[in-house]
């Protein structure tokens, strides 16, 4: 039997888009509409376990061009949960190894009358271009370095739930900036929604050129820490690098790996959040991982309700 | 051996402007023969007039950097059709540079692209031979033969040469037969899998970049070698502001440098890969404000003595791929003429003479050819200009046979109205 909830029928009048591509180009307001759907819809499925009926005779396709194994499953089981079909379209490269080019395959795919296209790929913008080119909604699952918008506001619900106001927190993305579309699509969705953003790492992965966005660029992470509110510990992504950034894996575990130590000098309230999969004794020592202030598998639930929420709100403008 | 007569031809009431002559008016311009005749001739039984009412009359323009593709990537253009809209774009004359399958390393390789133009009877196509064999950036290619083959020039097209001793050798070798090496100056070490220009803009979005410094190096390099060696060094492609004051301070010191800037280079900023069309995406990448900026003041003072079109037709199907995949390069013959006037004339930063300064004689200089002039003798390439034609870019406003161009959906001023090469209308707007 399947649950409902009459206060989540209705689609905010603000809301108007049917693509999820990036956070970069949402208002504030979008931002907490997503958020505020994520947080009803947790609610509604009881902590994502339960069903609902809201996207009954609709399908979504996860289009992934790229390896994932825990986004996919994501967005499959959000579909799911909101009584979606999904059909599920994996490669690895570029689709013209096949001989046709990726937008053909979308097309293809469109044409099994597909609703939603859920696109994970390693190159930038491939999101924004099959939104040009096809009918149906497109959610990106992330576009190579440049933004994985339901891995931000996931991270932003799961600090919301923590935390009542996002303005005024100090929340520092430690690692691998240069090539995480998860820390860009946290840089903006935090900073619209009034928080301070921190981007630390070797000074190799952080461009001072964030600070021209209103981003505060550290390369110790000693120094800012007793300041920080929120760590979101990003992944080193090695298999993205040309030349080494780093001279050393253990190096970079001396200088930011958020271990026992560093935690006694934080915040005591502290939340540890990682976007996983995590390495462990890299970036963040098991002790930490597993420890009180650790939200990642918080973050993991909620990729759940944000799914929902955006699959919900882009398939119901569009119907509107 | 008798050659058929060409028709007389008189162009009536054009402003004729010729920076070889210093020539600034209004007058009638005579062509007999295939060459130019005489100025001020009143009509009087010529075969054939052109009204050039309210129009400009140029010596032919002259694109030093084409790529014709033809043998090899027949999907992306051939020399029929990049000839064909290279006349519609207002050139008489077009060097064509080696990127071809297999490259034009080899005398057959140039006679094979000479016919192939003669067929196609459309306008001038001079090769551009690879500077090494197989274009592999190794050993020198038969220079003496590629010239003997009729080849003016050489350069490796897109593929900088990467050691510097090759490019010693090239310039003191080519020295024997006073022919340039045409580099294009690019690091590859500092622009690995670059996607577009190296700013605030491809940090947000994401995108490799390609950052000026992989430019300016081999700029700089390449300086220092033709001061070393005497050699005739033309550069390709430039694009940054550094760039522009690295060839301004050597030609100060005397240095024999040439160089040239593309109308996508001085006309667009990397904020166009907002979009992430991959008709954006160009070698060397839109760059941004301050070096657009630098390239006009460059082209104003004579820094950069040419504007080329660097002509990179690409099929849809290649530009169609992800943004990493998709190839570099924009079709740009049929928009270079109209760039110029709207982007460089209009706004006042170039006048007449000194644009088409850039599009005529300094090209033909660079290429040792006797062109680029309405001097009388002088072999009758003209370009008949219509300055206040406004116009859409369209994909059936192309002929080249692929319309790659981030312009498509612009408004434009100024095209080409009637085309002659030696003598004979090869082109006329409809």
């Amino acid at each position: 039997m399947s649950f409902e909830l009459d206060e989540i029928d209705v689609i905010p009048e603000s809301w108007t888009r049917s693509h999820l591509l990036d956070l970069e180009s949402l208002s504030a307001e979008e931002l907490t509409t997503i958020l505020d759907t994520a947080g009803r819809f947790k609610e509604a499925t009881r902590g994502c376990k339960k069903k609902l009926d809201v996207l009954s005779d609709h399908t979504v396709a996860n289009l992934f061009f790229e390896n994932s194994t825990r986004t996919r499953n994501s967005f499959s089981l959000a579909a799911r949960r909101l009584g979606a079909d999904t059909i599920e379209f994996s490669s690895s490269g570029s689709s013209l190894s096949k001989g046709e080019t990726f937008i053909d395959t979308a097309k293809n795919i469109e044409a099994m009358n597909i609703d939603v296209v859920v696109v994970r790929h390693a190159t930038p913008g491939t999101p924004h271009l099959l939104a040009q080119n096809i009918e149906c909604s497109v959610i990106s699952a992330g576009d190579g370095p440049h933004e994985h918008p339901t891995q931000g506001l996931l991270d932003i619900l799961t600090i919301r739930e923590h935390r009542v106001n996002l303005a005024g927190l100090t929340v520092a993305l430690v690692g691998d900036i240069a090539h995480s579309r998860t820390a860009r699509s946290n840089i903006w969705g935090l900073m619209k929604l009034g928080a301070h953003v921190i981007v630390c790492g070797p000074s190799t992965l952080v461009s001072r050129r964030w600070e021209e966005l209103g981003v505060e660029v550290a390369y110790n992470l000693d120094d800012i820490l007793p300041r920080c509110d929120v760590l979101n510990l990003l992944r080193i992504q090695f298999e993205r690098q040309y030349t080494r950034p780093f001279p050393s894996v253990r190096e970079y575990a001396l200088l930011y790996a958020m271990n026992g130590d560093r935690m006694r000098r934080a915040k005591d309230d502290i939340l540890i959040m990682a976007p996983g999969p995590i390495n462990r004794g890299v970036e963040v020592t098991p002790d930490v991982a597993d420890g009180p202030h650790s939200v990642i598998l918080d973050q993991v639930t909620n990729g759940l309700a944000v799914r929902m929420a955006v699959l919900w709100l882009v398939t119901g403008s569009r119907e509107r | 051996m008798n050659h058929p007569t060409k028709p007389r031809i008189l162009i009536q009431n054009g402003r004729v402007i010729d920076p070889v002559q210093k020539l600034d008016r209004v007058t009638n311009l005579l062509i007999e023969d295939g060459k130019i005749a005489a100025y001020d001739v009143a009509l009087n039984g010529q075969d054939v007039v052109l009204d050039a009412t309210d129009k400009i009359i140029s010596p032919g323009l002259i694109d030093l950097h084409v790529e014709l593709r033809e043998p090899g990537w027949e999907e992306d253009e051939t020399i029929a059709t990049g000839t064909a809209a290279a006349l519609a774009g207002g050139f008489t004359s077009i060097a064509c540079i080696p990127n071809t399958d297999p490259p034009i390393d080899t005398q057959a390789g140039v006679e094979f692209v000479q016919h192939q133009a003669e067929r196609a009877r459309n306008c001038n196509v001079h090769v551009l031979a690879c500077v090494s064999k197989h274009r592999k950036g190794e050993e020198l290619a038969e220079i003496g033969m590629l010239v003997e083959a009729g080849a003016i020039g050489f350069t490796d097209a897109e593929r900088p040469i990467h050691n510097p001793e090759l490019l010693r050798r090239a310039l003191e070798y080519c020295l024997m037969f006073d022919k340039p090496i045409l580099n294009h100056p690019e690091v590859l070490e500092l622009t690995h899998d670059g996607i577009m220009h190296d700013g605030l803009l491809s940090m947000i979005l994401g995108l490799k970049g390609l950052p000026t410094e992989a430019e300016d190096m081999m700029t700089a390099r390449d300086l220092r070698l033709a001061e070393a060696t005497g050699g005739r060094l033309h550069l390709m492609n430039i694009s940054s502001a550094e760039s522009v004051e690295l060839i301004r301070r050597a030609k100060t010191r005397g240095v024999i440098v040439t160089a040239e800037v593309s109308p996508h280079n001085f006309s667009l900023t990397d904020e166009s890969l907002r979009s992430f069309n991959s008709n954006c995406k160009v070698n060397p990448p839109l760059r941004d404000q301050r070096c657009i900026e630098a390239c006009v003041a460059g082209l104003q003072d004579g820094t950069l003595d040419v504007i080329a079109s660097s002509h990179a037709p690409r099929a849809s199907e290649k530009k169609m791929q992800e943004l990493d995949q998709a190839p570099f390069g924009i079709s740009a013959l049929e928009t270079a003429l109209a760039l110029v006037i709207s982007e460089l004339i209009e706004p006042g930063h170039l006048d007449w003479d000194s644009a088409l300064e850039k599009l005529t004689v300094n090209p033909a200089r660079v290429l040792g050819l006797a062109k680029g002039t309405l001097e009388i003798g002088a072999d009758a390439d003209v370009t008949i200009i219509d300055p206040h034609h406004q116009w859409t870019v369209t994909r059936s406003s192309f002929r080249s046979k692929s319309c790659n161009t981030p312009y498509l959906g612009r408004s434009l001023k100024g095209r080409a109205d009637t085309v002659l090469v030696g003598g004979e209308v090869r082109f006329q707007v409809s």
